[in-house]
Order: C-alpha cells, then structure tokens, then sequence
C-alpha cells in the first residue's frame, strides 16, 4: 500500500465518519439528558429526504440543510411529546419513529417525484461542494505533509468541517458551561434539578432540539453532500451504528469521535477489502468487516473491555410528584 | 399522582386502544389524502383486497401467520419486562432450519415440517439467548443488544448465503425443496383459498398461541416471568432467579420467531433467500402492542397487519400514486399510538368515564420495560 492510497483510505474514512459522528452527537445531547434515542436514524432519513427534496425543488442545499433540520426536530419532537409528557416508552416511540420515517419518505417520494421512492438526481450547484482549502495546490509537492494536506484536509465540503467542529463545541458546552453542567445532571439525578427550582422537562426539551438540529444535518450530508441524491433507506443503519459508537466512546464527545472515525474505516475499509487476498489471511469476508461495529459494541457492553455505565436516569421518565 | 382518577376497565382495556389505532389509521388517511387521493377509497380497495376474496384472505392469513409468531415473540418478552427488537434476526437465523428440510426432502412433508420446527426454534432460541445471557448476568442493555444482534445476524447470513449454503451456480440462494417433500397448501383441502399461499404452518400458529396463553397465564413459571416484569424488586424477594427467567423467556421468544423461517421460507418460498423476514420482525413490535401483549389480541392484531400487507399491494395496484410502503407509515403509527402514546386519550376519557373512587380492582400496571437499571 502506498502512502497515496493511505491517504485516500483515510480520506474516504473521514467522509463514512461524517454522518455517524454527527448522529453520535445528537445521540449524546439526547441521552446525557435521561432520554433514551434509538430514532436517531429515522431523524437521519427523514432530513436527508426533506434535504434532497427541498434542494431538487429550490436549487439551493442550504434551504435544503434548513428543511432537513425542520423534519428533524420536528420528529425530536413528537420523540419528546412521546416521552416527556406522556411519559410514555422512549424505546417504543423512537422505533415507531424510525418507522415513520422509512414509510413516509418513501409514500412521499413516489407521490412526488415518481422514482420509485427516490428524488431527482441534484446537480452540483444544488449540491454542498468541496472546499479547497488554502495553498492546498501549492502544498501538493511539498513531501510528505504536502499531500496530507490536500488530500485529507483540504477538499472536503463544509458539513464536513462543521461536523469536526462539533466536537470540541459540545465538548465545550458540555463541561464548562452552566446549561451542560444541568444537561449532565437531569441525566443523573432529576430530583436534583427540580429541588434546586430548574424545570426538568425544559431542559430536555432543549436537549432534544440539539438532537433534532445535528441529526437534520447527518441527514442532510448523506443526500445533498456525500450522495446527490435521496435513496429509499439511504441511512442503512448508519443511525445504530452511531448509537453503538455513543455506547462505546461511554457518552463522551472526544472518544466519540475517535469511535467514529474507526467505524468509519471500517466501513472504508469493507469496501477496499472487496475481492482482496491478505497475506496469511486469505479472503476476508466483506460481512467479518461489516459485523465489527456491532461486534465491538456488545463486547463493551458486556462488560468484557471496560464498562459501559449509562446515565443513570435514562429511560425514566420523570414524575414531579413523588 | 395527586387525585388520580381512575378509569373503568372496559375503557382501558377496549377503548382507549380501539381509539390509539383510530387515530393511527386517520392519520395514515391523511397521508392518503395529502398525495392527492380519496382515502375512503383507499380503505374501500385495502378492505376489498384482503377480506373480500377467497385467494385474498389466504395472502392476508399468510401474512398474519408470520404476525403472529413474531407478535408473540415481543409479546411473551414484553411479559418479562424485556423488549426484544431482536426478533427480526433472530427469525433470519431460523432460516437456516431450511438445511435440515432440504436434508429431508426425499421423505415425507410431515417428517420435513416436524424436523424444520425443531431446528428454526432451536435456532431461533440460540440467537436471543445471547443478548438475554448478556442482560442477565453482565448487565448489558438488552435492546441495544438485540438491536445489534440484527445487524450480526445480517452480515452473518449474507455471508452464509453467499459463501457456505448457496445452491451452486446461484449467488444467495439455497436449492429448493424437492416437491414430495413440500408443506401442503390449505387450497389443496379448502379450494376457497385460491392460488395464495397459505399453508399448514397456519395450525402452528394456533398451538402457539394456545401455548403462550398457557404458559403466561397458567404455569408457575409464566406466573414468576410476569412478576419479575411488573416488579423487579417483589420477584427477587420472592426468591424468584432473574437470571433463569430471563435467559429462558428470551429463549422461548427467539423460538417463536424461528417459527416464521417454517411457514415463510419453508412453507412459501421452499428455500432460503436474502432478507427472507422481510420485516414481519419489526410488525410483530405493532402486533404484540396493538394485541396489548395478549394471545387473542395478537391473533386479531396479526390478521389486522395481514390484510394490510395483502391489502396494501392491492391498493398499490389499483392506486399507483399510492405506494405499498403507506402501510410502513400505517404500523409505525400503530406503534406511536399504542406504544409510546398509549395514554394519549386519557385526559379525555377521564373527563367522560371518570370515576373519583376505584371499585374495581387497579388493571394491571404495564411491565417495566426499562430494565432494571441496566446500561444503555
């Protein structure tokens, strides 16, 4: 393997990790505040759709980016509606989230555009093109770092670094600001809050909209950055490989995105493995590739490499009067 | 609650989940509605096409047949306190029971269909005993597991269709049943049922119902499995092994999902195809709740979601701008509004059927499917 086709592995690493790393932020916000989100990929495929239509129909990807956003945490909400106030089961509404989402994209698709399910192909002015960054043609020739730079760093669209940003802003929020510091403890120990005369529902309220927002984004990257187009069930999972990815970097931003971007050379990975013969090894079958995420996840789970410990209170809705 | 004000038990038992799927089936007509088509049609085709013939009922009794093996799957570990996702999985691992049947296809239909239930539960019973193992002696999440275990399932099987099992010359797809050897169509007795494809694995589903009742609500131990889901605590001072119960109840579930690989892969396709479930895993999440986790409630729940399957591709048919996915929109309504939303009518009904004191005995609280403080 040479040192181009490293940095290419880990250039298309970085576009699989993409869309988990922000589902796994959404997923973070969601349950470090007690709310168990197993919808995390409904809300992806339903703002990719909402992207990939919106930006078919207007022509622009941020209005698309702005829809897919809409969807999303308008099915957030339904989630918090199901599970603040009802105080119904967090696990059931977000299964009955992924389905709504995997129906309705696809009715409303075949409604509208007559594809089959899936939209009109964006051409590249509907779509969030590449960013070259810099000097980027200039450091080209420069060994080494040169091509690390413009191949890795440089050229990738601007979901791409606003995912990456993500992380050190939740990070941020999460352990040096008075709303993470509350977001943290209504995941812990609600009681606390409401004693200390803060509102617990508000507070996941707002914890859900981040959801909604960062997973509207996931969505819309998959169809309006990464693909050009919407695809019926075009998540393929990707929303439980982010939720297996929270579970394994233990609700922490900066492990999650360590744990993303693995899965993401995995995924990377299983695709350059196709038809390849290892040395001792043989054929590696692409399906061995496939299974790792979810592999690893039990294994940690399980308790057999370090320890998962879940907020405490999650899935516990709230009741004020004890 | 302050001042609780309870409600008599026909509301909470009939009512309220009469009105949860109402509300389900008005929205999903307001789908229909919003691309441009006459919902009361819609209903008019959708009823027509899985109730109004012989060869539709047999489709919509096929569909409802794997309904009901998965509806009890997620309805027995419901009982338990455990929400088994996993069922989809589990059930595509079943299939594999189609090697022992293609083993004993030059024998009699009965020697394959005793033989392939044998095999599809106790393969159905191994793959969700590993996530129950996990819950119940290392603490792990049982519904991320189960979640994760449909992913391995997956890649599993495709690479066992694709590389081990595969019929040679075909890619992902194993060599057909010899016709001696298939199950009996019901049309063969009953001529009603037209060129459908319901089959004798019709009548597994009617012992597995009676077996659920039985076992649920006259053995020991259903009466030990249904303690350890209504409360935890009451279960382990009762002296009642967690452990046990839950390994053994996920096992029995994960074997009423394998039954599907019987009627669906054995029974219609007579062999084994990618993705063969279909779904009928995830429909069994709507079944068993719609049913309120009760076998007559999952027998009525399973042919509701039949004939929508059978009725939705009419309607597909008939109504091109509709497509057969609005019932993918429809069971996750049903989910919505019978699982998470089930108190939804409450307020409401309170105001009406209100009674300010219980004299009637409290229904029985819902089980506690969080788990008892696991990880997740």
């Amino acid at each position: 393997m040479t040192y181009l086709e490293i940095l290419q592995l880990g250039d298309s690493s970085i576009r699989m990790a993409v869309p988990l790393l922000l589902a796994c932020l959404a997923g973070l916000y969601s349950e470090r505040s007690g709310i168990i989100d197993i919808g995390l990929e409904g809300k992806m495929l339903g703002a990719a759709f909402a992207a990939a239509a919106t930006a078919a129909v207007t022509g622009s990807p941020w209005l698309g980016l702005l829809a897919a956003m809409l969807v999303s945490t308008g099915m957030s909400m339904i989630h918090a509606i199901a599970s603040i106030n009802m105080r119904g089961n967090q696990v059931i509404s977000g299964v009955a989230l992924n389905f709504l989402a995997l129906g309705v994209t696809i009715v409303l698709g075949d409604a509208w555009f007559r594809r089959g399910g899936n939209t009109p192909n964006l051409s590249s002015a509907q779509r969030f093109s590449p960013i070259e960054l810099p000097f980027a043609t200039q450091m080209q020739d420069v060994p080494i770092v040169g091509p690390l730079y413009a191949q890795l760093i440089s050229g990738h669209n601007i979901l791409v670094y606003a995912a990456f940003l993500a992380v050190p802003i939740t990070a941020y929020i999460l352990f040096r600001t008075r709303f993470g510091l509350r977001l943290r403890a209504v995941g812990e120990n609600p009681t606390a809050l409401d004693t200390a005369g803060m509102s617990v529902s508000w507070l996941r309220y707002q914890a859900l909209i981040i959801t909604g927002l960062l997973c509207g984004v996931a969505g819309a990257y998959l169809s309006t950055a990464q693909g050009a187009s919407f695809t019926d069930n075009m998540t393929a999972g990707r929303g439980f490989i982010a939720l297996a990815a929270l579970i394994f970097a233990k609700w922490k931003p900066w492990p999650a995105l360590f744990t993303c971007l693995l899965f993401g050379f995995l995924s990377a990975l299983q695709i350059r493995l196709q038809g390849l013969e290892l040395p001792f090894i043989g054929q590696v079958p692409v399906q061995a590739v496939q299974a790792l995420p979810y592999v690893l996840t039990v294994v940690l789970l399980a308790g057999f490499i370090g320890r998962a410990v879940a907020p405490k209170a999650s899935g516990e809705p709230y009741v004020k009067e004890r | 609650m302050s001042a609780a004000r309870t409600l008599p038990n026909w509301v909470t038992v009939f009512l309220m989940p009469a009105l949860n799927v109402t509300l389900a089936f008005v929205i999903g007509g307001l789908v229909v509605a919003a691309i441009g088509e006459n919902p009361l049609r819609a209903i008019q085709v959708l009823v027509y096409g899985a109730f109004g013939y012989g060869e539709g009922w047999g489709y919509t009794l096929h569909f409802a047949t794997n309904f009901v093996f998965t509806g009890l799957a997620v309805a027995l570990a419901y009982h338990a306190g455990l929400f088994n996702i996993g069922v989809e999985g589990q059930a595509y691992v079943a299939g594999l029971a189609i090697m022992v049947a293609l083993a004993l296809d030059n024998t009699h239909w009965v020697v394959v269909l005793v033989a392939s239930t044998a095999a599809a539960a106790v393969l159905g019973a191994f793959w969700a005993a590993i996530p129950a193992y996990l819950q119940a002696k290392r603490g792990s999440h049982i519904v991320i597991t189960t979640i994760m275990f449909n992913f391995i399932a997956n890649a599993l099987m495709s690479y066992m269709l694709s590389q081990v099992i595969s019929r040679p010359g075909a890619n992902a797809e194993t060599e057909t049943i010899a016709a001696g050897a298939r199950l009996p169509l019901l049309s063969q007795y009953l001529p009603f049922f037209g060129h459908s494809p319901v089959n004798i694995a019709v009548i597994l589903a009617i012992f597995a119902l009676i077996f659920v009742y039985v076992l649920v609500w006259h053995t020991k131990f259903g009466f030990k499995l249904r303690t350890l889901g209504q409360n935890p605590a009451a279960a382990r001072y009762a002296g009642i092994s967690a452990v046990s119960i839950i390994i053994i109840t996920m096992a029995i579930s994960g074997a009423l999902a394998g039954l599907v690989a019987v009627n669906e892969a054995v029974g219609v396709q007579k062999r084994l195809v990618v993705a063969y479930v279909g779904g009928a895993g995830f429909v069994g999440i709507a079944v068993a709740f719609m049913g309120r986790a009760h076998p007559i409630g999952v027998l009525l729940a399973a042919i509701l979601f039949g004939g929508l399957y059978q009725g939705g591709q009419e309607l597909a048919f008939e109504m091109p701008s509709v497509s057969s996915d609005l019932i993918v929109v429809i069971q996750a309504l049903v989910i919505l509004f019978t699982g998470a939303m089930s108190e939804i009518f409450r307020p409401f009904l309170v105001r009406i059927f209100g009674r300010q004191e219980p004299d009637e005995p409290e229904p029985e609280p819902e089980p506690d499917t969080t788990g008892a403080g696991s990880a997740l």
